[in-house]
């Protein structure tokens, strides 16, 4: 017998005896997380090209920041120290990503304080905070320090204008009409929107290539398209029915759906799966009330932007969400 | 016209390690260890002691209580022993040692050729009854029993289960590849017994071979052959019924309570053996496989082999396994010995290594939702699991539906967190059973 008994003793001692199931799926939170980083590299590497060595330093400041801030959080915590996991990583990048490129440098490390330790741990860490932890940091650095979370580098333009506002903030100030001119044409606009020549937060950037990554993601199966669909198909039909000045459906949704942090928030915000719903008729609902907000607040509101405050005030609702909208259940009709 | 699959996991299979290979008798262990338990239910009392000499199929341990299924020797030998020994369900059992004769000599009388189409239903069950048969698929659930329905749940479905969703296991499919007329014969005399019209089997789209076996085999009797989607757990009974028979079990009721009746296909095999030939349970096919086996394969194996004969048939470890498990890697129960014994319930000896079972650390819910997605009952495993570590009790109970998850694996699965949810949920249903009531 090819078993012999020596052997034998030995696998007994060193048998694992644990439950069902036996085998695990490779995924794991790691790797999710570090892919969600990966996806937002192009978008990142763009922004560093496009908006130079300012960029960098604030990407860097903040994520670095989120690193360290997470590793003293848990050791204090006297927790297991998990900032290998990339969520702290993906948290920092997130909020720098929010940010005017040049901001000063204790901007992006106060939002990442704000976001890893209040917002984060003080819920008690991963998986138990109810909002958006980048989107906390970012809110609380927009009331501190108002002009530096709104000063905006100068769009290099493409046609001889030269403009240190947003399109959005030019819109809202400026009108329709002052806006086309600063791009030059309705198109000349559009193609600077989808490809990322305008001014605006550090990942407010290339609609392209938040796609990409956001696609990525999707075909992954580490989001779903429910998500960002909803949410930026919202804004479109909202903006294109209230956002014209000539009344109902003479607004220009594509240009809402492209400016400002639309299209990151969809992507990259409303799909974090902490805060927001579980199950993905929850999902749905939040992404139409985050669109719908966002819209709200473009159109209405005192800020040219609504993505973050949508995004923060449907995370208040997600446990609610999660609450009413259950699984269909088998065998309980 | 098959209801889509929206439910479960998807696993890499592990199944080319033996479907192509054909079931092995091998030569007989020296010894079989026979506890008196093997079935969903009381144990059995001996009936032999120790010194008796008993010949094979002969009863050893009699099913006093209602709930319990014969049990018999399934070698000719000497009964040395009758004492507590380890059982792979239950830890310890106590069971029937016999020392092999080496004569492989039946019991006078047992066998004979009936064409069972002359018997009345009451002679079958008599005959199905007295053979031991349990539900060869895992549940053990004696059979006789599972085919007398209570007077007041009419049954009009008979679901014969082929799915074999477990990874690894290849046991049914090389079953029906290689018995497919004692199949069809254990078919229709379950389906005689229930008087039912409609019959399935449900066949796992995988082993598409299977089916056209099936298929030929079942010609001209009525009963239709199924190949469903190949989807973890879609051998689980709810989920087959739901299939083939497009009806959900009330929460709490059994499948019955919507007219319907599973059995696996190797009990099919098993009752046709019985009532045709007079044989009774005392061997079944396992798959020995997993990545620390030498060379997987399908054995017949008698009842009371141990693990360690069985493995040794496939040429011992190619490494030292880190868990060993009877049954599919999904519901399987992991055993410290290579002393326990096949019983009636074991279709399959897994050998796995770290790299195969990739288990880590656990770490907090990032509430994904893959585990909603994945739970074929349509539960929120997640909140289980949280509600589960917070000993929240009568909440998972109450608001979360605690008492309707079968355990099938999928949310841990398939939960990047490592979550081990169905021990979570294992440990809640134990608090709210000592509760009690409500
Ligand atoms: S799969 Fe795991 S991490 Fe994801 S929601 Fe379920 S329990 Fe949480
Ligand atoms: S909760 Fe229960 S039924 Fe649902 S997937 Fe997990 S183990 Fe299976």
């Amino acid at each position: 017998m090819s078993v012999e008994n020596s052997h034998q003793e030995d696998s007994a001692n060193q048998l694992i005896v644990s439950s069902s199931p036996h085998i695990l799926s490779n995924d794991s939170t790691q790797k999710i997380m570090w892919t969600v980083v990966a996806a937002l590299m192009p978008a990142v590497i763009f922004a560093v090209y496009y908006f130079g060595v300012p960029a960098f330093r604030t990407l860097l400041a903040g994520s670095l920041s989120a690193l360290i801030f997470e590793a003293l959080v848990q050791k204090i915590r006297k927790k297991r120290v998990t900032v290998s996991d990339g969520s702290a990583l993906l948290c920092g990048l997130l909020l720098a990503m929010c940010l005017p490129p040049a901001v000063p440098l204790f901007v992006p490390i106060i939002g990442s304080f704000i976001a890893i330790v209040i917002a984060k741990h003080s819920m008690g860490g991963l998986g138990q905070n109810i909002f958006n932890p980048a989107h906390i940091g970012r809110a609380a650095l927009m009331v501190s320090w108002p002009v530096a979370m709104t000063t905006w580098t100068k769009m290099p333009s493409v046609i001889d204008t030269v403009t240190s506002a947003t399109p959005l903030n030019i819109l809202k100030q400026q009108g329709y009409e002052a806006l086309i001119q600063t791009f030059g044409s309705q198109s000349d606009m559009y193609t600077a929107l989808f490809l990322g020549f305008r001014n605006g937060s550090i990942g407010e950037t290339s609609v392209l290539l938040l796609v990409i990554g956001g696609i990525i993601l999707i075909y992954k199966r580490y989001i779903d398209w429910v998500a960002p669909v909803f949410m930026i198909g919202t804004v479109g039909i909202l903006t294109w029915a209230f956002g014209g000045s000539n009344g109902l459906f003479s607004g220009d949704p594509l240009f809402h759906m492209m400016a400002g942090g639309l299209v990151i928030g969809a992507f990259f915000m409303i799909t974090d799966y902490v805060t927001t719903p579980i199950t993905r008729k929850g999902k749905i609902i939040f992404a139409v009330g985050a669109g719908a907000i966002t819209v709200l607040i473009r159109l209405l509101g005192g800020y040219p932007e609504g993505v973050c405050y949508s995004i923060l005030l449907m995370n208040c609702v997600t446990p609610l969400i999660d609450r009413f909208i259950q699984p269909a259940q088998y065998g309980r009709k | 016209m098959l209801s889509k699959v929206k439910w479960g996991v998807h696993p890499d299979t592990r199944k080319t390690a033996t479907e192509g290979k054909p079931i092995e008798s091998n030569a007989l262990p020296e010894r079989v260890v026979i506890p008196v338990r093997q079935h969903l239910g009381a144990p059995c009392e001996p009936v032999v002691k120790k010194g008796d000499v008993v010949k094979k199929g002969q009863r050893i341990a009699a099913a006093n209580a209602p709930l319990a299924s014969h049990i018999h020797a399934s070698l000719s030998g000497t009964v040395i022993e009758v004492a507590d020994k380890p059982h792979p369900g239950l830890g310890q059992c106590p069971a029937i040692v016999i020392e092999n004769d080496g004569q492989d000599a039946w019991e006078e009388g047992l066998l004979s050729e009936r064409s069972w189409e002359k018997l009345s239903k009451e002679e079958l069950l008599e005959l199905i009854k007295n053979a031991g048969i349990v539900g060869l698929g895992g549940a053990t659930f004696p059979v006789h029993i599972k085919l007398l329905p209570p007077k007041d749940s009419p049954i009009d479905t008979l679901i014969i289960n082929a799915a074999e969703c477990e990874p690894f296991l290849t046991a049914d499919h090389r079953t029906m590849l290689e018995h497919s007329e004692l199949v069809v014969t254990g078919v229709l005399i379950i389906q005689k017994v229930l008087s039912v019209k409609n019959v399935y089997i449900g066949i796992e789209d995988n082993k598409p071979d299977a089916v056209k076996v099936m298929q030929e085999a079942c010609q001209g009797t009525g009963v239709q052959v199924r190949p469903i989607p190949t989807r973890y757990p879609h051998g689980a009974e709810k989920m087959i019924i739901k299939t083939l028979a497009q009806r959900e079990v009330p929460s709490g009721k059994l499948p019955m309570s919507v007219g319907v009746v599973v059995q696996n296909v190797g009990t099919a095999m098993a009752i046709g053996n019985a009532v045709k030939y007079g044989i009774p349970l005392i061997e079944r096919i396992v798959t020995v496989s997993g990545g620390a086996v030498k060379e997987p394969k399908n054995l017949r194996l008698r009842i009371g082999t141990s693990f360690q004969d069985a493995i040794a048939q496939c040429g011992g470890f190619s490494f030292q396994p880190d868990k060993i498990l009877m049954g599919g890697p999904f519901m399987g129960v992991a055993q410290y010995t290579l002393e326990v014994p096949v019983i009636k319930g074991t279709n399959g000896i897994l050998l796995l290594g770290k790299k195969e079972l990739n288990s880590d650390l656990e770490s907090a819910c990032i509430r994904c939702g893959r585990c909603i997605e994945a739970c074929p009952m349509g539960l929120n495993p997640s909140m289980l699991s949280i509600l589960g570590e917070r000993g929240m009790i009568d909440e998972a109970k109450n608001d979360y539906q605690l008492l309707d998850c079968m355990e099938c694996g999928c949310c841990s699965f398939v939960c990047p967190a490592k979550r081990k949810i169905v021990q979570y949920v294992r440990y809640s249903k134990k608090l709210a059973a000592e509760k009690g009531g409500k």
